[in-house]
Parts: C-alpha cells; sequence; structure tokens
C-alpha cells in the first residue's frame, strides 16, 4: 500500500517538475530527428563550403542508416538522461531533510527506494515509448516500414540499459549525499563498462551489447548478446540490493 | 502511564559523546520541555528517538515500543525537526494528503483530517499555493499539522519555534498549548521564555546528560534563589563593581552577586537578613540609587545556574 502511496508521489514529482516532460521532450527530438538526419546528411553535405565537394562520395542512405542514427542518439543521450534524471534521486531528498521527514512515518524505506526507481523506469518507459513511436513514423514517411518485432526489441533493450545507468546512479545517490558526486560516478561507469566491454568474451555480456544486438536485428545477422541481458538485470538488482542495505541502515 | 523512558542512551561520533548515559521519563500527557544550550545533545536524542540515529548504548521505549526491536512506532508519534523541508512543488493540501495516505487513512477521513489541520495550521486560505513559495513560520505551522495527521500519542518537536519570528513563535507556541491533554509532547529548545509558558514538565541537558528533571513549579521552588536588584545613576559602574565585590565574604546570606553595567544584582539566602542590611551599606557607598527591587526568580536563573555554574546535579 505504501509503495504504491510513494510511487503515486514519484510520479507526480516527475511530472510537476517537469522531469518526465524533459526526458520525454528529449528522447523524442532525438526519435524524431534522427531518420532526418540520417536522409538529409548527403543534402546538409552540399550546404557546408567546401564539403560539397565528399557529398558525392557518401553513399544513398538507407534504412539502416535511419537505424543506426537513431541507435546512436537515443543510446547515449538516454544513458545520459539516465544518469542526470537519477542523480539526486536520494541524495537531494537526504540532503533538504525530505527523506527525514517522511521515513519517521509507517514508509519503509524498501518501499522509498523501490518507488524512486520504478518511477524512473516508468518515465524513461514512457519517453522511449514516444521517442520509438516518432522514430518509426519518420523513418516509415523517409525510407520505409521497419520490421515492428525488431524495433520493439531494439527499444527494450536500450530501455534495459537505460535502467542499468538508473540502478546504479541511485546506488551511488544513496551512498554519498552529494548528487554532483553521484553523477560523476555514473558516468564512471559508462567508461569502465565500455573498457570491459572491450574485452573479448567478457565483453560479450557488457550492458552496451544489449544495443548493438538490438541493431543488428536489422541487418539480418543478428548477434544475440542473452548473457548482457542476464548481466544488465543482475547489476540491476545488485545495485537496487546495495542501496536498500546501505540506506536502511543510514543515519539521516 | 509513561509515554518515554530513556535508559542510559548514548550516542557517539568518532570521540564525541553527543549523547552520555541519558536517563530520562516523560508521564503520559505532559508537555515536556528538554531545554539544553546548543549542542547539548537535544536534537541528537530526538533523532534517536524517531529511529533516524542509532544509540550507540542504551535503552529508550516511545509509547511502549523499545527501540531497534523491530516494533513500528511511526503510526504512534508525530516528529517535527527544527527545520521541516517539503516537497516545494505540492501544497500544504497535497502534503497533508500524501501523509495521510501514508497513515493508511480512508479518504473520507483523510480529507477531513486534511481540512482540520489545515484550519488549525491556519493555512486554509493557501491550501492550494505551492509550498515552495512559503514563509518560514507557514513551513513550521505546516510541519506541525503534518505530525498530527495521525492524531499521535507521542509528538517529538526539535526547537519548533527558534528559527520563527516573534509573532510565528506566538502562533506557534499557541498550537502546541492547544495539544495539552490531547497527546504527550516532547519539545526542545534553548529559549527559556516558551518553556515557561507552553511545558509543564523541564527536563535540563548539558554535555549529553540530563542535569536536572521536574515539574516547571517544583524546579522553581526547589532552584531559585530570591535576588535583588539594585540600579544606579549612570557613571558608577566601577564603583558599584568595588562595592558588589565587597560584599561577598562580608555577609553570609549572600549567595552571589553580579554586575552588569550600572545595575548589580545579588542572589541571597535569607530575605529578611538581606532587606535589613542592604540600604545601609548603599548608605555607607554613597551610591546614587536609582532602581532598588525584589526581583521574582525565572526559570533563566534556574537554567543559567544549572548549566552554566554547574552547581547542582540531578537529585
Amino acid at each position: 500500500m505504501n509503495l504504491y502511496t510513494a510511487l503515486r508521489k514519484e510520479l507526480m514529482e516527475q511530472w510537476r517538475t517537469s522531469r518526465l516532460l524533459v526526458v520525454a521532450a528529449v528522447l523524442l527530438v532525438f526519435g524524431l530527428t534522427s531518420p532526418l538526419l540520417a536522409k538529409y546528411t548527403p543534402e546538409l553535405l552540399k550546404l557546408i563550403p567546401g564539403a560539397d565537394q565528399f557529398a558525392g562520395l557518401v553513399p544513398k542512405p538507407t534504412i539502416l542508416d535511419a537505424v543506426a542514427q537513431y541507435v546512436k542518439n537515443i543510446g547515449q543521450f538516454g544513458v545520459l538522461l539516465a544518469i542526470l534524471v537519477s542523480m539526486g534521486s536520494l541524495a537531494v531528498e537526504k540532503e533538504r531533510g525530505t527523506a527525514a521527514l517522511m521515513l519517521v512515518k509507517p514508509l519503509p524505506r524498501g518501499s522509498f527506494l523501490a518507488a524512486k526507481f520504478l518511477a524512473l523506469a516508468i518515465s524513461f518507459g514512457v519517453a522511449l515509448a514516444l521517442a520509438a513511436l516518432a522514430g518509426y513514423y519518420y523513418t516509415l514517411v523517409l525510407f520505409g516500414p521497419l520490421d515492428w518485432g525488431a524495433w520493439l526489441a531494439l527499444n527494450g533493450l536500450m530501455g534495459l540499459e537505460m535502467l542499468v545507468y538508473v540502478a546504479l546512479t541511485m546506488l551511488f545517490s544513496t551512498l554519498l549525499r552529494s548528487q554532483a558526486a553521484a553523477a560523476g560516478l555514473g558516468l564512471g561507469c559508462i567508461l569502465v563498462l565500455s573498457l570491459v566491454g572491450s574485452l573479448p568474451t567478457l565483453g560479450d555480456a557488457m550492458p552496451d551489447k544489449l544495443v548493438s544486438w538490438g541493431a543488428s536485428l536489422f541487418t539480418g545477422q543478428a548477434l544475440p548478446a542473452w548473457g548482457a541481458v542476464w548481466v544488465s538485470g543482475g547489476i540491476i538488482l545488485a545495485a537496487l540490493l546495495a542501496a536498500w542495505l546501505a540506506f536502511r541502515r543510514q543515519e539521516l | 502511564m509513561t509515554a518515554i523512558r530513556i535508559e542510559g542512551l548514548q550516542k557517539t561520533y568518532g570521540g564525541v559523546r553527543a549523547v552520555d548515559g541519558l536517563n530520562l521519563t516523560v508521564e503520559e500527557g505532559a508537555v515536556f520541555g528538554f531545554l539544553g544550550p546548543n549542542g547539548a545533545g537535544k536534537t541528537t536524542t530526538i533523532r534517536m528517538l524517531t529511529r533516524l540515529a542509532h544509540p550507540s548504548g542504551g535503552k529508550a521505549w516511545v509509547a511502549g515500543a523499545e527501540l531497534g526491536q523491530g516494533t513500528s512506532v511511526a503510526h504512534r508519534i508525530g516528529y517535527l525537526p527544527e527545520e521541516p523541508a517539503f516537497y516545494g512543488w505540492m501544497s500544504p493540501l497535497e502534503f497533508l494528503d500524501h501523509v495521510g495516505r501514508l497513515f493508511g487513512l480512508a479518504p473520507a477521513e483523510r480529507k477531513a483530517r486534511c481540512a482540520e489541520l489545515l484550519d488549525l495550521a491556519g493555512l486554509s486560505q493557501v491550501r492550494k499555493r505551492r509550498i515552495a513559495g512559503f514563509s518560514r513560520g507557514m513551513r513550521q505551522r505546516l510541519g506541525l499539522a503534518q505530525a498530527l495527521v495521525n492524531r499521535p500519542e507521542v509528538l517529538l518537536l526539535d526547537e519548533p519555534v527558534s528559527a520563527l519570528d516573534p509573532a510565528g513563535r506566538k502562533e506557534v507556541l499557541e498550537m502546541i498549548e492547544g495539544l495539552r491533554g490531547k497527546c504527550t509532547v516532547f519539545m526542545s529548545t534553548h529559549i527559556l521564555a516558551d518553556v515557561e509558558r507552553v511545558c509543564d514538565t523541564v527536563g535540563i541537558i548539558n554535555h549529553g546528560k540530563l542535569i536536572v528533571e521536574a515539574r516547571q513549579e517544583e524546579l522553581l521552588a526547589r532552584y531559585t534563589l530570591p535576588a535583588f536588584e539594585l540600579e544606579c545613576d549612570p557613571g558608577c559602574e566601577g564603583r558599584l563593581r568595588a562595592w558588589a565585590d565587597g560584599l561577598s565574604g562580608r555577609y553570609p546570606w549572600l549567595t552571589k552577586a553580579s554586575v552588569e553595567g550600572c545595575v548589580v544584582r545579588l542572589l541571597v539566602k535569607d530575605v529578611n537578613e538581606a532587606r535589613r542590611d542592604l540600604l545601609p551599606e548603599v548608605a555607607r557607598a554613597d551610591l546614587a540609587l536609582r532602581r532598588y527591587e525584589m526581583v521574582t526568580p525565572s526559570l533563566e536563573d534556574v537554567f543559567l545556574r544549572l548549566v552554566k555554574d554547574g552547581e547542582a546535579v540531578k537529585s
């Protein structure tokens, strides 16, 4: 019951502080512009003085270029947004004192944490769904229809990668009182996971392989990365569990 | 019945003992003033009682539930921190409604309770305004209202009025006074006038230890000494000080003499003897007397005596 009450408050907060709007707007813009950029890159090159001579060298854009552009933009900015939106989730409430005021009431700390993660997951889910719809529509108009199933899978995998960073940044936000430090550690995780992702064998199970798998679904040569799915799910659960273990004994 | 019982409570931060073996009992229905100078351990004690901080030692019971034994006491207490923080994007109505939901109040009861508390806090007119734009006094009144949503058995208030201007203080103190008989109030403060005004029982804490605990009138009777105040014309401060120093040791009825500007304050053991000797002494010293009166001792006198002079221990 109190998880529902806490989630209700978190979702209201996402809406009223325009966080949901910002996330949705940013992802929507990239969802809309990615196919456009893919389609009109040769034309844009022709407009740049000096670069027009190379315009002829750029191959005619295809539907795969639209998907690649979408994957690149949503993948990068989605992860950055995940860190920026999650960095203050716990740190700010602890610093301001709202956590102390609320947790004296019958609200278990686990519910407090879980509500924050669920609200962020819902926000990113909604924003990604809008971006996916917009991206699908523009790709359809400019290039032709995409495989719906593959498109859904790609967006689901990208969403899972974003949740990895939401959970990790929430953990840092729980451990620290500074949201800037939480964001710094979140950004550090991008670097660390990318470095590990470049290693042979072990790298195939890192979260950044989720997006590679999603993108490969359109090439006819799918590169399944089930290991990355399990590891990402494991990272999310481990980060949330660690956050709860730390938070339940934390003095406020 | 006991609302709060504390036995040997300790809290250590590094090498510093913020609370050092505190023992305290608060009877049900009391308005208890937890008095002490800044840094005495008041806030730390309240944070332990609300389970926001973990004791380093000792035991405590709030509303019958022992701290750290897994029994939730959240439904039975109300808490107002020194500077309550709210979600600025919410309105006071939304905030109280959110708190009501956490306490599991049914919709109709929640609606009625919110309206009642907004009225009590004088916030009905601004119930739909964002809290972010509220003054400190409004926040404090809302803080008190949110602490009362569940009709708590024990209300823990940490310095509820110390940050407010005189008008805000008056409003919040009136709200606290209105709670007498409805719940047990445990209120920490360093403002003696507030304790004198609203509290029936007082506990004085210093350096993490309880110095004294008693009903207010008992405390005044036990620890206050009669005092005389003499005020002279400006310019005779030096002579006044020398005169007061000269009194010490010569008269057994004199406990303490303190001079501040042109005013000397004399704490005495025997009023009649002091009355007999004082004016002749003034005449002999040829002091131009402006005022001479016997003053009523206040809680402030007790507090200063107990805390600053360290004269007494809990009896």
